[in-house]
C-alpha cells in the first residue's frame, strides 16, 4: 500500500519580492508536507520567510510578492494555479488562519457574535438565527461561556480574542489550521491554554495543522514535524523529537541552544550593599473623565524593594501586573501617588523636577521597543551625547567617550553618524543601552528590553546587560514577563500580580521551591518544560 | 536625497513647483519688467487683448492688465506666505505645549483655540480688517489669526502620540529639559504633517486675500488679483477678460501649490513611499 497522500505538499516554492526589498526572494525552493491530522510546525527568526509561506497556501500575499516557481498542492489541487474565485471559497472552508494580534484582526465595531456569524453564512445557506446559534456553541466549545454574543473586541482580554479568532477560524471544519504565531502575544499562562485549546480542537477535529512560531518550547509541546527556516529556505526538517533531540544543522543547534533554559545561573551577591530603595510605593490611575464616577484602578499597591550594587533584582509578571508602571514610578516618568523612592538617601518619588533633573544622571533605563525607544531622526552620534549634554558636559568630550561606548556594547564607533533605521533590533536595543550608559549611573531599569528580539539575539544582549552589569557594578532592575529569561541574569526575582509582589526571593529559590500557587502556575505555564 | 526624488517623481508635483517657481520669478520681477507701476493709464479703457501693445487688454480705467497681473502675483503671494508663516508659528507653539504637557494646559489653551473656530472664520477676519484699517499688514495679521487653529490642532494630535514614544520617554529619563525636549525631539518627529497643512495653507490665504480684496477690504494703494477682480465686476459681461485673467491666475497658482502639497504629503509620508 504506498503511504498516504499528505494533506498539503508544498513543492519547490519560490516567492519574489519586489524589486528594492532587501533581497529577491522570500522564500527558496521551500518543501514542506503537512499530513493528515498532523500538527507541523515552521521555526524561523524575523525575516525567515516562514509566515510568506503560511501567506502563501491561504493565497494572501501582500502586493507584489508573487509565487515565482513551484506548487502547493492542497488534497492534490495546485492552489497556486486556483482562479482568486476560488480561493476565496477556500479561505475559511478549507483553510482558516488566525494571527498573532486578535485585536487588529477583529473588527473593533462589530460584536463577535456577529462576526463568527457573518464568517458561517459567507459559506453557507443559512439564516441569521442560525448562524449565531451555532456560533453560541462554538464559544462555549472554546471555553468562552461567560462571554455574550453582543461583546466587542475591546471587551475581552487577549487570550479571549484569540479564542474568538480560533471559534471563527474552525467555524466551517477547515481541513488545515494555519496558525501565524498565535501566542506571540499573549501571557505565558493564556498562552498556554491557547496552545491546549488548539490541540483539543485539531484531535477532535481531526484537523491538520500548521504552527508557525519562534518558539522551540511552542515546538517541542505541539508538534509532529518541524522545519526550520533561515533566510527563505528550510535548513533542517524532520519529526519534531529527531530535530530537537539530535539536530543535524549547525543553525538549528544555534537556536535551540539560544532557547533560555529557565535555569538559574547566578547565586545571590554575597555582601548586599544597597542603592535604591523603594518603600510603599502606590500608584493609582483615575479613569474617565472629570465626571466619571469609576474608581481609580490601582496600578501599584504598596511595593516595597531593595536594588543592591552589582546585584540583577527580575521583576516578572503578566500583562497588567503593574511591572511597568513599576519601573515608570521609581524613574519618575510618572508620579507616584504615595511611597518613597530613595536614592542614597534623597526621596526621589515626589521630588519637584528641578531638583530631580541633576539626580536623574544617576538611574536611567533601557527601553523594550527598538524602534520607538530612538529618535528617528537623529544620528546615532546625537542620541548618545544628548544626556551628557543636557548635564551640561562639552560636546567634543561627550563625542569622545560616545565613540568608546559604542565599542563596550559591541558596535563600531563608525556608527555614530548614521541613523537608526540602518541598524537592526538588537543593534538598536545597544544604541539603546549606550545611551543609558553615556550618563554612567548606578542604577540601571530595564524594562522588557530583550522581548522584542528574535531568540538568538536575545540571547547576545542578555549577555551583554550582564557583562556591562558586572564591569560597571551597577544595580539593575531587569522587567520582564519571560521566566526562562529572569532566571537567566537574574540574581533575585520578585513575581508581581495586580500590582502586589506575590512572591520574591533568590532565583534559585523561587524556582526550585516555589511557595505560592501563582508562581507555581506561571512555572508549569512554560512551552517545552514537560519536554525536556 | 531619497526623499527629492521620491518628491519630483510626481508629474503632478514637477508642474506645481514649475508653476509656481514662475509665478514668484513674475512677482520678483514685476518692477522691472514694468517700471511704470500697475495703476499708470496707458490707453482707453476695456480694450480687449491682442490690442497694439496690450497683451491683455487694459481693464475698466484702461490700465495694462498684464502690468496689473504681474504685481498682483506680488501681494498674493506676500500675503499668502507671510500669513501662513504668522499662522504656522502661532500654531505650533500652541499645538505643542499642548500636546506635550496635555491635562489642564492643553484643555485651556484648546478652549482658546475653540474660540477662534467657533466663530465664522471670513466674518471675523472682516471685522479685524476693517477694525484695524484695510492695510497689507491687517490683512496679514488677519489671515494669520484665524487660520492658525487649525495648524494647532495638527501640532497638537502628532505631539499627543509622540509623546508616548519611547524616545521621548528616554530624552525625559536623560535629564533633558522640557524646551529641548519639545523643539529638538519631538517637533522634528511632527515637521511633515506640518509642511504638508502650510503648503495647502498658502493657497488658502491666496484665496482669502482675494475675498477680502473683492470686498473692498484689501490695501487701497496695492493692486491685487482680487481688488482687479473687485474693480471690474460691472464689466464683467462686457469685457471678459477684466475678471476672467485675474481669476485665472488666482485657480492656477492655489492649484499648483496643492499640487506642492500632495506631493509633499506623499513624499513625507513613508506608508505612502512607492
Amino acid at each position: 500500500m504506498p503511504p498516504p497522500m499528505p494533506l498539503v505538499s508544498i513543492q519547490n516554492l519560490t516567492v519574489s519580492l519586489p524589486p528594492g526589498a532587501d533581497r529577491p526572494l522570500a522564500t527558496e525552493a521551500v518543501s514542506l508536507q503537512i499530513g493528515r491530522k498532523d500538527i507541523v510546525c515552521i521555526v524561523g527568526e524575523s525575516g525567515s520567510g516562514k509566515s510568506v509561506t503560511a501567506h502563501a497556501i491561504m493565497g494572501l500575499l501582500p502586493r507584489g510578492v508573487r509565487p515565482a516557481d513551484g506548487s502547493i498542492l492542497f488534497d492534490g489541487v495546485d492552489l497556486l494555479k486556483q482562479p482568486p474565485e476560488a480561493m476565496r471559497r477556500r479561505r475559511g472552508r478549507d483553510i482558516a488562519m488566525i494571527f498573532q494580534d486578535p485585536m487588529a484582526a477583529l473588527n473593533p465595531v462589530v460584536s463577535i457574535g456577529r462576526q463568527v456569524a457573518e464568517q458561517i453564512r459567507a459559506h453557507r445557506p443559512v439564516s441569521e438565527s442560525e448562524a449565531l446559534k451555532q456560533t453560541t456553541s462554538l464559544l462555549r466549545e472554546m471555553g468562552l461561556k461567560d462571554v455574550a454574543l453582543g461583546a466587542y473586541p475591546h471587551q475581552l482580554s487577549g487570550g479571549q480574542r484569540q479564542r474568538v479568532m480560533i471559534a471563527m477560524a474552525i467555524s466551517l471544519s477547515p481541513k488545515l489550521l494555519i496558525a501565524d504565531e498565535p501566542t506571540t502575544a499573549l501571557d505565558v499562562t493564556t498562552q498556554a491554554q491557547i496552545l491546549k485549546l488548539i490541540k483539543r480542537l485539531q484531535a477532535e477535529r481531526e484537523m491538520s495543522v500548521l504552527l508557525i512560531t519562534h518558539d522551540f518550547g511552542v515546538v517541542a509541546d505541539m508538534a509532529d514535524a518541524v522545519a526550520v527556516m533561515r533566510h527563505g529556505r528550510i535548513v533542517e526538517s524532520g519529526a519534531t523529537r529527531q530535530v530537537l533531540g539530535n539536530p543535524s544543522h549547525a543553525y538549528t543547534r544555534d537556536l535551540i541552544a539560544a532557547v533560555p533554559r529557565g535555569e538559574s545561573r547566578l547565586p545571590p551577591v554575597p555582601d548586599p550593599q544597597p542603592v535604591m530603595q523603594v518603600m510603599g510605593l502606590t500608584k493609582r490611575f483615575q479613569r474617565g473623565g472629570l465626571f466619571s464616577r469609576t474608581p481609580a484602578a490601582t496600578a501599584l499597591d504598596g511595593i516595597s524593594l531593595t536594588l543592591n550594587r552589582g546585584e540583577t533584582l527580575g521583576v516578572v509578571g503578566e500583562s497588567g501586573s503593574g511591572k511597568s508602571t513599576l519601573a515608570r514610578c521609581m524613574i519618575r516618568l510618572l508620579d507616584p501617588d504615595a511611597g518613597e523612592v530613595r536614592l542614597e538617601g534623597a526621596d526621589i518619588a515626589h521630588m519637584p523636577s528641578a531638583r530631580l533633573r541633576p539626580l536623574r544622571r544617576r538611574i536611567q533605563m533601557v527601553f523594550q521597543d527598538p524602534f520607538s525607544s530612538l529618535n528617528p531622526r537623529q544620528t546615532v552620534g546625537d542620541i548618545l551625547i544628548a544626556g551628557p549634554r543636557a548635564h551640561g558636559e562639552a560636546v567634543a568630550a561627550a563625542k569622545t567617550r560616545a565613540a568608546d561606548m559604542l565599542q563596550l556594547v559591541g558596535l563600531s564607533p563608525q556608527c555614530l553618524d548614521r541613523l537608526p533605521h540602518e541598524f537592526s533590533g538588537g543593534q538598536r536595543q545597544r544604541i539603546g543601552l549606550a545611551r543609558a550608559l553615556m550618563l554612567e549611573p548606578e542604577v540601571l531599569i530595564a524594562d522588557e528590553p530583550v522581548s522584542a528580539l528574535d531568540v538568538t539575539v536575545q540571547a547576545q544582549v542578555l549577555k551583554l546587560l550582564d557583562d556591562v552589569r558586572r564591569q560597571m557594578n551597577l544595580a539593575m532592575l531587569f522587567i520582564t514577563h519571560d521566566m526562562r529569561v529572569a532566571a537567566e541574569i537574574c540574581h533575585r526575582v520578585m513575581v508581581m500580580r495586580h500590582g502586589r509582589i506575590v512572591e520574591q526571593g533568590p532565583t534559585r529559590d523561587v524556582f526550585a521551591q516555589p511557595s505560592s500557587d501563582y508562581t507555581r502556575a506561571l512555572l508549569a505555564a512554560i512551552p517545552g518544560r514537560q519536554a525536556r | 536625497m531619497a526623499f527629492l526624488r521620491d518628491f519630483l517623481s510626481r508629474p503632478a508635483t514637477v508642474a506645481g513647483l514649475a508653476v509656481f517657481f514662475l509665478i514668484v520669478a513674475i512677482a520678483l520681477g514685476a518692477p522691472l519688467l514694468f517700471a511704470r507701476g500697475p495703476f499708470s493709464i496707458v490707453g482707453m479703457p476695456l480694450l480687449p487683448p491682442g490690442a497694439p501693445g496690450l497683451l491683455a487688454g487694459s481693464d475698466v480705467l484702461g490700465r495694462d492688465m498684464v502690468v496689473g497681473l504681474a504685481y498682483g502675483a506680488r501681494i498674493s503671494l506676500l500675503v499668502g506666505i507671510t500669513s501662513t508663516f504668522c499662522a504656522v508659528g502661532i500654531g505650533v507653539l500652541f499645538g505643542a505645549i499642548a500636546g506635550y504637557y496635555g491635562g489642564l494646559v492643553d484643555d485651556l489653551l484648546m478652549r482658546v483655540t475653540e474660540f477662534f473656530q467657533i466663530i465664522p472664520s471670513f466674518v471675523l477676519l472682516m471685522v479685524l480688517v476693517a477694525f484695524l484699517q484695510p492695510s497689507l499688514g491687517s490683512t496679514v495679521i488677519g489671515i494669520a489669526l484665524v487660520t492658525w487653529p487649525q495648524v494647532a490642532r495638527v501640532v497638537r494630535g502628532e505631539f499627543l502620540s509622540l509623546r508616548t514614544r519611547e524616545f521621548v520617554q528616554a530624552a525625559r529619563v536623560l535629564g533633558m529639559r522640557d524646551g529641548a525636549i519639545i523643539f529638538t525631539q519631538i517637533l522634528p518627529n511632527a515637521l511633515p504633517p506640518i509642511v504638508v497643512i502650510s503648503s495647502l495653507m498658502v493657497g488658502n490665504a491666496i484665496l482669502t486675500e482675494s475675498a477680502l480684496a473683492f470686498l473692498g477690504l484689501g490695501d487701497p494703494n496695492l493692486q491685487s488679483w482680487g481688488s482687479m477682480i473687485g474693480d471690474s465686476r460691472s464689466a464683467m459681461w462686457v469685457a471678459w477678460w477684466t475678471t476672467v485673467l485675474p481669476g485665472a491666475c488666482i485657480m492656477v497658482t492655489v492649484l499648483a501649490l496643492n499640487f506642492i502639497g500632495d506631493g509633499l504629503n506623499d513624499a513625507l509620508n513613508p506608508r505612502r513611499r512607492r
